[in-house]
């Protein structure tokens, strides 16, 4: 138990750093970063009966980038949401009889994976980018920066899982 | 009662949800709504803190290029003081110059960003170094924009890249003046708007500040006329302005005090009433 809790808190710092430092200041073609700190999101462990602890965890996560990066409160709203859905985005995914309790992202399918990835990053980047943007004339502009993002984070997510994994096996 | 309780128990992960996504929502249109204070920014010891040390990194990676900064104005300065000819004592001279009525103090910025619709940079001044709202921010080259917060070691910036900036600004050598925005779609391009039509203008045509708001002096150059079209009343005309600052690579910047600026407002002030 206190490896886990500890291992989470070294996730979360060193994601936080990395984003602020790193992953924000990347302005791929002008605009496109990557979000690679939702991989805390990610790896947290499933447990139904601390899910008020995780969405809280969520939303320090999204209010220490957003303190970072001045965005108002668009990363803790972003993270919040993902965070209150993963259970269902799980269930929708890996199927009602996965034993979540044991769920390690790197060991799931390679399909399951980039399904379940793609779904949390998309919901996140969609609130993230409306709610920064906040104007329904610039809708264009949201989905641009929603898809092409994503496509950027999913990589690196993908990237970084299976670097994660190969060290712990 | 006691079923109030019960449905608070049932549904607490969602209340709890609820309720920090109010906050956050809070938070969001708090930051969207023009010339608020934030509560949240990055202004504080701690971001400022992690910002200033990456930035120190980053910093040696650039040491040529500021240099090559350096020698550039210097030797721009020592062409004006060389060529100006006239007493720095002259009167004339005087009421215009920066010396008495703006102070300068130089910083340098720690977080740059630009690919937002509204962007916010950080320099490593602060209150205690006098830095306060509503102070203008330069280069050598030219404008980037206006103190928003500050905390005792750290400031934000509000560059000219948001789309809540609006300062006034005029065409060189005429006294057009119009308002400088962002669109927020090219961070190289912002916009001069509410110039009247019968103002002589042409591409290429140098673009300055107005000197008609108590934040920056006369004369601080802006860009160059990129391009126009007449607006949809007709009347004015919508300018998009190459900016001379290439905002992506900013360092070392200069901010403007005005000296006068307290007995200013306080005269506006007196006028409303």
């Amino acid at each position: 138990m206190n490896k886990t809790v500890f291992i989470n808190t070294v996730n979360f710092l060193v994601l936080v750093l990395f984003q602020v430092v790193l992953f924000n200041h990347i302005n791929f073609l002008g605009y496109i970063n990557p979000y690679i700190y939702i991989l805390f999101i990610v790896f947290f462990p499933y447990n139904k009966d601390n899910r008020i602890f995780f969405i809280l965890c969520c939303f320090i996560l999204g209010f220490c980038i957003d303190i970072f990066s001045d965005s108002g409160g668009v990363h803790a709203a972003a993270c919040l949401v993902i965070g209150y859905l993963r259970p269902m985005m799980m269930r929708f995914v890996f199927g009602l009889s996965y034993d979540y309790y044991n769920i390690k992202i790197e060991k799931t399918h390679f399909g399951q994976r980039i399904n379940y990835l793609l779904i949390l990053i998309l919901t996140h980047h969609l609130i993230l980018f409306s709610l920064e943007i906040f104007s329904f004339a610039h809708i264009v502009l949201i989905l641009k920066k929603t898809v092409f993002s994503a496509i950027f984070t999913l990589l690196l997510c993908l990237i970084f899982i299976s670097l994660f994994s190969r060290r712990s096996s | 009662m006691q079923q109030i309780v019960n449905f608070l128990i049932r549904h607490k992960t969602f209340i709890t949800f609820f309720v920090l996504f109010c906050f956050s929502l809070f938070l969001v249109i708090q930051s969207h709504s023009y010339h608020n204070t934030k509560f949240v920014n990055s202004a504080n010891w701690v971001s400022g803190g992690i910002y200033n040390t990456s930035n120190n990194i980053g910093d040696y990676l650039y040491l040529k290029q500021y240099n090559q900064q350096l020698i550039q104005e210097n030797s721009y300065l020592r062409k004006l003081l060389l060529n100006s000819g006239i007493p720095i004592k002259d009167s004339l001279k005087d009421s215009d110059s920066l010396d008495r009525k703006f102070k300068v103090r130089p910083a340098s910025i720690i977080k740059n960003s630009y690919n937002k619709l509204n962007n916010y940079l950080l320099v490593d001044k602060g209150s205690s170094d006098s830095i306060a709202q509503d102070m203008g921010v330069i280069t050598s080259k030219g404008i980037v924009g206006i103190i928003e917060n500050t905390s005792s070691g750290y400031a934000n910036i509000q560059s000219v890249l948001n789309t809540y900036s609006e300062i006034n600004a005029a065409i060189k050598n005429t006294n057009n003046f119009g308002s400088l925005k962002w669109n927020g779609d090219d961070f190289n391009v912002v916009q001069l708007v509410d110039v009247l039509r019968s103002a002589p203008i042409k591409k290429g045509d140098t673009i300055i500040t107005g000197g008609m708001s108590s934040i920056f002096p006369k004369g601080i150059l802006i860009g160059t006329i990129k391009d126009f079209s007449l607006d949809v009343s007709e009347n004015y005309y919508l300018i998009d302005v190459d900016l001379f600052n290439d905002m992506t690579t900013l360092d070392q910047v200069y901010i403007l005090e005005n000296l006068n600026r307290k007995e200013i407002l306080e005269l506006e002030n007196s006028l409303d009433e």
